[in-house]
């Protein structure tokens, strides 16, 4: 299985101290280095962003709400009002070091475009997403019968913007169908942990509440 | 049929306006004959002089420098009462201390521009060469020419990196073009409701506008003023067809809606009747008491001739291309002279060329003239867009403290009850 094979031990995630940041937050802040230019897709009010400025990285960001966009620059953060599906398209090759994706894939409509977008547009891209494979979904699923909300995603399926859900394991196909290369990958828990590395990838798929990848573009000829 | 009053004759003097553009109520700048201000159509215009106000105070490394551009019928009066009308300034909601654009913070110039009635050498000022107003004669301007001029001033001043230029309309047309012909004098620029070019529907309503003042018998060829006339009817014809782009559907509902001025039914007559006439009449009238129906002619002329692109090989990113000018490019949704559409073109250019951009579209159903009015959406982004483009230039770190959420606004209200 491609996942086994590609996912590399994750250094250390900083623990926070603080209880500021988001546990998934860090995990992305740590996979980019000082003085990375990063694209945040998605930003939402810049959370993220403003936790990457602040380890000195130069952070820029797309947000579709007119509202998170607003709250982003009046915290002074550089984003501007768009939308993953149709603005990537505006931005030339190779503008940024890394391209975020954090919690947006689901979102989109149509994420295979906007992967192959955020890989063309930064050398490398991060992403995280709500793992559908994660137990308590399967469960809700089968037992109850009904589709699954969880507290990280508590919206009713008629009001979710989450439109394109997908499984751990769906994601590594795709990466694996569009010539994406793993550099890293890490599952967290129900309580943003990472689920250890020495346990079987459909260990992943069933406890991991999200996943987040550091990707890069894949050789030639693959 | 009795002669319908519509537009009323201006109050005001024409020799007071008159003395105003030669001798401006404002600090002025003269530039010799040694000095000509090079424009676009080929003149060198010497002498010539730029008339300009300032608040706050030059910091000792001359970095908190703010450069206003103003809108096309607007003038330098940006927080002191206008010397004609004595109305208060037009943007003391935005310029004054403790409010975004902070003069215990940053030294604001305002400088009237080139083409302008206000001091700075125009259509309206005397052409030394032969002691006449210029009128026709002056030589066409453009929004380029106007920039040229305020660097001259900044020269002057001896300011050679401005903190911020910042302006709304054909200010924002005038901040678009700073940061594409002079981007290592910029730190940061906020350009709102703007674009980088004007659309053939604003040509339009500008040519409406220039053929309302020209069609009226008392513009007398652009020479009015020897004859001791002014095309009052014409200008405020074409003030009133402005001031209806510079609002929108909903904002006129909400404020007249079909409501009657002072009656209750029809007169069955062509009197303004309605709210919204008597309301575009008194906009039509109060303008020509401040505004010289030539000078209208040439700055929407400028406006016209405007388009960034096309000074670049028709290729927009090629005019910020590596510009480290930090941007906050400001839209309103209900504007439809300069809609979100033309400031997402922008944006998309300055991505293009990797500029630190942000943008935000203000909900408000107030048009193209929300900019001027009080938004305490746009003045939080623009307070904070200075605040962290302040910090990265290093302005006094002490002053620049997160100061960002709503007690400051409160605050900004009750100082202006006072």
């Amino acid at each position: 299985m491609a996942l086994q094979e590609q996912a590399l031990p994750l250094g250390g995630i900083a623990p926070d101290r603080t209880g500021k940041y988001r546990s998934d937050h860090l995990l992305v802040a740590e996979m980019i280095g000082r003085g990375a230019r990063v694209l945040d897709v998605g930003c939402g009010d810049g959370e993220l962003l403003q936790l990457l400025e602040s380890r000195g990285i130069d952070g820029r960001g797309i947000e579709l709400s007119r509202e998170g966009v607003n709250r982003c620059v009046a915290k002074g953060l550089a984003v501007v009002q768009g939308d993953a599906d149709t603005d990537l398209v505006n931005y030339p090759d190779d503008a940024f070091d890394y391209v975020i994706l954090s919690q947006t894939l689901q979102a989109t409509r149509k994420p295979k475009a906007v992967l192959e977008n955020l890989l063309r547009i930064g050398r490398r891209a991060v992403v995280s997403f709500p793992n559908f494979g994660f137990w308590k979904m399967r469960l809700q699923l089968l037992v109850g019968g009904h589709m699954p909300r969880t507290e990280n995603l508590p919206a009713t399926w008629y009001d979710t913007p989450n439109i394109h859900f997908c499984t751990i394991k769906d994601f590594v196909q795709l990466c694996d169908e569009i010539n994406v290369k793993m550099e890293r990958a890490v599952a967290l828990d129900l309580y943003g942990r990472p689920v250890p590395l020495n346990l079987p990838w459909w260990v992943w798929n069933m406890f991991g509440e999200q996943g987040v990848f550091l990707l890069s573009r894949g050789g030639a000829g693959k | 049929m009795t002669d319908v009053p519509s537009i009323q004759s201006p109050a005001i003097h024409s020799e007071d306006r008159a003395q105003e553009a030669d001798h401006p109520a404002s600090l002025v700048a003269q530039f010799g004959a040694d000095q000509p201000l090079k424009l676009d159509c080929g003149v060198d215009l010497a002498p010539f002089q730029i008339a300009y106000q300032t608040y706050g105070q030059l910091n000792a490394d001359r970095s908190n420098a703010i450069l206003i551009c103003h809108a096309l019928t607007l003038d330098q009066h940006v927080a002191n009462s206008h010397p004609l009308t004595g109305k208060a300034g037009w943007w003391e909601i935005m310029v004054g201390p403790g409010r975004p654009l902070d003069t215990d913070r940053y030294f604001i110039i305002c400088s009237n521009v080139i083409g302008g009635c206000m001091g700075s050498t125009g259509p309206t000022s005397t052409n030394p060469a032969t002691g006449k107003v210029w009128g026709l004669d002056f030589p066409i301007v453009t929004i380029p020419d106007m920039v040229r001029a305020q660097t001259m001033l900044l020269d002057r001043l001896g300011i050679e990196t401005l903190f911020c230029v910042i302006g709304g309309s054909m200010g924002g047309m005038q901040v678009l073009q700073w940061t594409a012909a002079y981007p290592e004098r910029v730190f940061s620029a906020l350009p709102v409701a703007c674009s980088t070019r004007h659309s053939a529907q604003n040509i339009a309503f500008h040519e409406l506008g220039r053929q309302a003042v020209m069609a009226d018998p008392d513009w007398r060829g652009g020479r009015y003023f020897d004859q001791d006339t002014h095309p009052h009817r014409g200008l405020g014809v074409a003030r009133m067809a402005g001031h209806i782009t510079y609002l929108s559907d909903a904002a006129l509902h909400r404020k007249f809606g079909r409501r009657m001025q002072d009656r209750d039914l029809p007169t069955f007559s062509f009197d303004a009747d309605f709210q919204v006439e008597s309301y575009l009449r008194y906009q039509g009238s109060s303008f020509v008491e401040r505004f010289d129906a030539n000078s209208y002619l040439y700055l929407t002329r400028a406006m016209d001739y405007f388009d960034i692109a096309a000074d670049h090989n028709g290729v927009l990113a090629q005019a910020f291309r590596g510009i480290k000018t930090r941007f906050c490019v400001v839209s309103f949704t209900s504007d439809w002279l300069f809609p979100t559409s033309e400031s997402r073109a922008l944006v998309h250019a300055l991505n293009a060329s990797s500029a630190r951009v942000s943008f935000a579209e203000i909900e408000t159903d107030r048009g193209h003239d929300a900019f001027l009015l009080d938004v305490p959406e746009f003045f939080d982004i623009s307070r904070a867009f200075l605040q962290s483009a302040g910090k990265a230039r290093g302005l006094d770190s002490k002053a620049f403290s997160s100061e960002v959420d709503t007690g400051s606004r409160e605050e900004n209200a009750s100082k202006q009850k006072r």
